[in-house]
């Protein structure tokens, strides 16, 4: 796949393009588990942030690493809000199942 | 691959481990190893984010995300009633439009940014690469450009893990009707009179 034997840039892209396409095939098969649904997520969160760590270390621009810092951030509430919507739903429905979620007749 | 060094080798058996973690994570039947196999893949994820020497983000993802979101994806998987036979229902049916979109997705992504296709990006030409010295820290640096260009940043991410604390806590407390609570209000304005009552009666005396 890589054909040199240095790593460099294109060997993290190319990495975190695989993660970040192996998430998105996670949502489509597992899209009835809430749960395993916002770990997808996570993933492709990280699959973003490798980029971010990638560019910042081959431009040697600490600026990325910064911008990770609040990815990391932003993905620690949204897991907190998530989770703790998916309780509360939980304790209401009994259930966590995505087709049963219709109240709204989407 | 004559002259592949350690940090070459490194690399692919940290990058092996983030792919093959991550297809655990999507594919394991029980929501629980799918947790365990998040936390090897962030793990894995933090060696490769140490050798691009951003030391602070790998220790950083490895306590706050495998520490405390793992944690708390752990304890909320364990707490919900997860019917997995049910949830698994679809799985195989969706399996070759979720493989053929993938592979669809990482053959497109590589192209571009891959060592094959159209010259989008002169990967060379971005390569400013600096190998530090052993005493530099990656902390401090990081510290003076947070706390210096990007204060404002800085402070609006910590409003918003005020906000998802309160909300979480907002979402998640609810009174039970048979608990006995506290109302330190009420607790502050009780008078000595509202509880006590100094009755005079005689003395007893033994017979």
């Amino acid at each position: 796949m890589i054909d040199s034997s240095v790593i460099g840039l294109t060997s993290y892209l190319t990495l975190a393009a695989i993660l970040f396409a192996i998430s998105v095939a996670g949502i489509f098969l597992n899209r009835k588990n809430i749960v395993v649904l916002l770990m997808c997520i996570e993933l492709m969160l990280l699959a973003a942030n490798i980029n971010f760590v990638a560019f910042s270390h081959y431009l040697n621009d600490l600026s990325g690493q910064v911008f990770v810092f609040f990815i990391l951030t932003v993905a620690a509430a949204e897991a907190a809000i998530g989770l703790a919507i998916l309780v509360v739903l939980f304790r209401s429905h009994r259930t966590i199942d995505v087709e049963d979620l219709d109240a709204l007749k989407g | 691959m004559t002259d592949m060094t350690i940090t070459d080798f490194l690399f692919f058996v940290f990058a092996g481990l983030v792919l093959a973690s991550a297809l655990g994570v999507v594919t394991s039947k029980n929501p629980v190893h799918s947790v365990l196999f998040l936390v090897l893949t962030f793990f894995s994820c933090s060696a490769l984010w140490l050798m691009l020497e951003a030391e602070f983000l790998a220790i950083t993802l490895v306590l706050v995300y495998v520490g405390a979101v793992m944690v708390l994806f752990l304890f909320v998987v364990m707490m919900l009633d997860i019917n997995v036979a049910k949830m698994r229902e679809g799985f195989v049916s969706y399996l070759p439009v979720g493989g053929l979109f993938a592979l669809a997705l990482i053959a497109a992504m590589v192209w571009v940014v891959g060592p094959v296709g159209p010259e989008v990006m002169v990967t060379d030409a971005l390569d400013k690469a600096v190998k530090h010295a052993a005493d530099y820290s990656n902390t401090e640096a990081l510290g003076e450009i947070l706390y210096t260009d990007y204060v404002l940043a800085f402070e609006i991410a910590a409003v918003i893990l005020l906000v998802a604390i309160v909300s979480a806590i907002a979402l998640t407390l609810r009174k039970r009707p048979k608990t006995k609570y506290q109302t330190p209000g009420k607790q502050i304005k009780v008078k000595r009179n509202d509880r006590l009552k100094i009755i005079k009666m005689d003395a007893e005396v033994p017979k």
